[in-house]
């Protein structure tokens, strides 16, 4: 029981970073390979806000969230002149320095040698110390991920991302100044990948810089194409299935270290075989070009 | 709404495109734009719509003088404008690519704004105008071509603005479709729009425009009532080459 709600603790994280991501990627077209950054950020302000200045966990995600959207915010401007592959390769360079900062900054960060003893949240005299509660917590801020995320693409904010994706200039033409439509939807999905990070690092009470690393980024965007770009239920659907995976492979008795190679093999292939075969991933509504 | 183009330039890395062109483009008439290729028209119609700063000269529509103009910023002027290489949002419904036009611009707006009955009702309007609500739920990728060339003039019918750029609409049609593109064309003429047609086919342009312009290396050639223009003996060597 412990473990099936260790993983579904861990689902729940890469479903909120999922759904995050979808709407960068699958709904405004902007392939970012910077989601980890915002995580980590996200991880990092809530532990630091909770051990060094005592508060809760709630107030320390609160805080958190708004350092992820504020980075975010300065990243997006400057990415806001990118385009494609271009695009790509920028948010790369930015996941590169948030993690060096991360790993160089050991005064506040402590660089490799991470942050331990992170404590668990508690409301109202309510401790989420036992991991079945947590798990209902997590699932709840989920929930409300997938809610404001369904929210944004049912509205006509998602309808002119769509456009966005399909002909910037010729969104642009109908009035719409688009800077500012991907601008906002970034910071939205950094602000989300922030709480993902304030719960990881919560929950596994200890994190290090080497969690948010590019390799981070790149697994969960295999996640978002996995699933499905520009559909919702398509990234939760992903995130199930490359968390659910890597524990399969621990039934057929491989050694730790070879399953942990190829775990990076079997999302290697994935990949590859889903820009051959099903751009669009699983169930997706957007096919990359 | 009459538009007055003062001195309009343009040039690409010395190369003038457009050269101190100026003209006055009347409303409840059809403008044509005719000129060889490379003369300058597409340019022209970039300039106009915001999708190319212009280096010199002003655009004024009504009594606004226009030194600069962005992409975004076209439609509040009233201006709109079809592409003569189709730019449809492809991965998406053909209803989508009209309600686009009909919603919030503003990022806060848009974002709490759902679609209303009005909005819908007044997208299945347009493509009931131009033969595509039978196409509504397909996406717009798998429309024909011609389907394709209706769906981007609905999609600028629906601004409901007071300046139509065509850049090149019937381009590749069947005669069918021309003619559905020629009615559409007249009921925008009727409401008293400014519509500024480019075009290659000199009957459609003779069937169709009122006052005609011809461009040639950027600059104005000829310009006058469409059947003395071409009738001009100037511009039947310089372009039509007979």
């Amino acid at each position: 029981m412990d473990y099936l709600v260790h993983i579904l603790i861990l689902f729940s994280i890469y479903g909120m970073l999922a759904i995050s991501l979808n709407l960068v990627v699958g709904y405004s077209g902007l392939l970012s390979v910077t989601h980890a950054a915002f995580y980590g950020i996200g991880a990092y302000a809530t532990t630091l806000l909770m051990i060094n200045l005592d508060l809760n966990f709630f107030l320390s995600l609160l805080i958190g969230m708004v350092f992820s959207g504020g980075t975010a915010l300065l990243i997006g401007l400057v990415l806001s002149k990118f385009k494609d592959d271009f695009y790509a390769i920028a948010s790369l360079g930015f996941n590169v320095i948030v993690y060096s900062i991360m790993l160089n900054w050991q005064t506040l960060t402590r660089g490799p040698l991470g942050i331990p003893a992170i404590p668990r949240p508690s409301l109202f005299g309510f401790s989420f110390f036992g991991n079945f509660w947590f798990l209902i917590l997590v699932l709840f801020f989920l929930i409300i991920t997938y809610l404001i995320a369904r929210s944004i693409v049912n509205s006509s904010f998602g309808r002119v991302l769509k456009a966005i994706r399909e002909n910037e200039l010729a969104t642009q033409i109908f009035g719409y100044n688009t800077k500012y439509f991907k601008l906002t939807i970034f910071v939205i999905a950094a602000v989300m990948a922030g709480v993902a990070g304030s719960f990881f690092a919560s929950y596994v009470s200890f994190i290090d810089p080497s969690t948010f690393t590019m390799h981070e980024s790149i697994f969960i965007l295999s996640i978002v194409i996995l699933g499905g770009l520009a559909n919702l239920r398509g990234a939760v659907l992903g995130a199930f299935i490359l968390i659910i995976l890597p524990e399969a492979l621990r039934f057929l008795g491989l050694p730790n270290e070879i399953a942990a190679q190829s775990r990076q093999l079997i999302y290697g292939v994935i990949l590859v075989l889903l820009m051959l075969y099903r751009p669009q991933g699983l169930i997706g509504e957007f096919k990359l070009k | 709404m009459e538009l007055k183009i003062k001195n309009l330039s343009k040039s690409f890395e010395g190369v003038k495109a457009v050269d101190d062109l100026s003209l006055e483009l009347k409303s409840g008439i059809v403008n044509g734009i005719v000129g060889p290729n490379g003369s300058g028209k597409t340019t022209f119609v970039n300039l106009l719509s915001g999708l190319l700063p212009y280096d010199k000269g002003v655009v004024v529509i009504e009594n606004t003088k226009i030194k600069k103009m962005k992409p975004f910023e076209s439609l509040g002027y009233g201006v709109t404008r079809t592409f003569q290489d189709v730019r449809l949002f492809e991965q998406m419904k053909v209803i989508d690519n009209i309600l686009i036009v009909l919603t919030k611009k503003d990022v806060f707006g848009s974002l709490f704004e759902r679609q209303s009955d009005y909005q819908l009702n007044t997208a299945l309007d347009i493509l009931k105008k131009v033969g595509l609500y039978s196409k509504r739920n397909e996406l717009a990728l798998n429309l024909s071509y011609g389907q394709r060339k209706l769906l981007e003039i609905g999609r600028a019918l629906a601004t409901k603005s007071d300046v139509y750029l065509f850049d090149e609409p019937f381009a590749g049609l069947f005669k069918e479709i021309k003619k559905d593109v020629i009615k559409l064309i007249n009921e925008l003429k009727k409401e008293n729009k400014t519509v500024i047609l480019i075009e290659h086919d000199m009957d459609l342009i003779r069937e169709l425009t009122d006052q005609l312009f011809v461009i040639d290396a950027g600059k104005l050639l000829a310009s006058g009532k469409s059947e003395d223009v071409l009738a001009n003996k100037k511009v039947i060597k310089a372009y039509l080459g007979n």
